[in-house]
């Protein structure tokens, strides 16, 4: 089979990686309190060791090393969804991406650990078990203050509505789906879909939150096909700044 | 060709340690997923407790050495997910040290289908069930924080994976 499709796959998962797990190192001495200081840095740091993970398949595939690929590619060539990009916001706001992202990489990875692409699934199969740890993380804080106070119900609720169009659009369909659906590699953004609506409407059900009626909402898509809000760049040249003083440094 | 076994082979990564818990062996924690001789070249496999681990380059150069310094010259080490790490590779042996150390070891896996039971972790201090978690994650990522109701104190659970 034609290699593209695979690596478009690669790539879209390993970029929503390094980009959110970039965001989640925004909180490392910002936490609102210490055990969610550490609890954001760790996945930060989760996040980032799976996007090398992806990384290192596509370097077996013929791209870049690595840190390359991660430091020095403008915002046009990065295919994380736009959802993942956006500023941390308060604590409320960071919560919900953490809950709505991981409930889709959860599953994301449980179905990819049956991938064709056997490479990809053992990488799936270890992901699998440590993603575990982020949606007990989000599903413990989502039902304690989704149901505390006004204030916290409030403002998750008032999160949930703004981020619910970006996180829809994290299921933006790639060209090539059909084709990675029919090789065995994929179930495909459908399925992961279906499953994920099933998913969060459960853990909001033991809450006060109300799912945004989600049939009547526009995606926000493009971040698959380089089409960035203005938030990405500023990221990546943050990122990025260190390893580009000196791309050929020795660590 | 080498006159040695691969039963020796571990013997010598037996003296590697954790670089994080440095009572524990590399393979007590279960991070050797195999040992290979082949001529003059022995290749190990080495697979990380979680994928983001930092200690990864660090446990690959000190299998280097230690069979370097046994006079094996071709020493290749391979990091791999072929088979993914799980907290039940870690040897009763490794159970004991990290609790001498001060951690919780890790429950079975099994729990994994109800993660709410990660609630009962065991305080390797007075072995009561009197705790609570306080959160998933810790100081590194292998590691869970909890705080033992008995004891007044906090410590460490090595997270079941």
């Amino acid at each position: 089979m034609n290699e593209l499709p695979l690596k478009e796959l690669l790539y879209k998962m390993a970029d929503d990686q390094l980009i959110l797990g970039h965001r989640n190192s925004e909180w490392t001495g910002f936490g609102p309190l210490l055990e969610e200081d550490i609890a954001f840095s760790s996945m930060a740091q989760d996040k980032i060791g799976h996007s090398l993970a992806l990384f290192n398949l596509l370097h077996q595939l013929g791209e870049s090393e690595p840190d390359t690929v991660a430091f020095t590619r403008n915002d046009t060539q990065f295919h994380n969804s736009i959802f993942t990009e956006l500023p941390n916001q308060e604590y409320d706001f960071s919560l919900i991406r953490h809950f709505l992202y991981d409930t889709q990489e959860a599953i994301r990875f449980e179905l990819l650990s049956n991938s064709s692409y056997e490479p990809l699934a053992q990488v799936a199969r270890k992901f699998r078990g440590e993603l575990r740890y982020h949606t007990l993380h989000a599903n413990t804080w989502i039902k304690k203050l989704g149901s505390a106070t006004e204030e916290s119900i409030s403002r998750l609720q008032k999160s949930l509505d703004y981020a619910m169009p970006y996180a829809l659009g994290m299921f933006e369909e790639s060209p090539f789906e059909k084709e990675i659906i029919e090789a065995g590699i994929f179930a495909g953004e459908n399925e992961v879909k279906k499953r994920w609506l099933v998913r969060i409407e459960e853990t909001l059900s033991n809450t006060s939150l109300i799912l945004p009626d989600w049939k009547i909402i526009n995606p926000i898509i493009g971040g698959r096909i380089g089409k960035h809000s203005e938030h990405l760049q500023p990221l990546l040249e943050e990122m990025g700044e260190v390893f580009r003083i000196d791309p050929g440094a020795e660590w | 060709m080498i006159n040695i076994s691969i039963k020796q082979v571990y013997e010598w990564l037996e003296e590697v340690k954790d670089p994080e818990i440095p009572v524990l062996s590399l393979v007590d924690l279960g991070v050797i997923t195999e040992v290979e001789i082949d001529g003059e070249k022995v290749r190990v496999e080495l697979t990380p407790t979680f994928a983001g681990c930092p200690a990864m380059d660090v446990m690959k150069n000190e299998v280097i050495e230690k069979l370097r310094s046994r006079g094996i010259e071709n020493v290749v080490v391979e990091i791999s997910f072929r088979i993914p790490w799980s907290s039940e590779f870690i040897s009763e042996k490794g159970k004991k040290a990290l609790k001498q150390y001060g951690f919780a070891p890790p429950p079975s896996n099994k729990i994994f289908t109800d993660l709410e039971i990660l609630e009962n972790g065991i305080c390797p201090r007075c072995d009561g069930s009197n705790t609570e978690l306080k959160n998933p994650f810790g100081p590194t990522l292998c590691r869970s924080i909890y705080y033992c109701d008995s004891c007044k104190e906090a410590f460490e659970q090595f997270k079941p994976l």
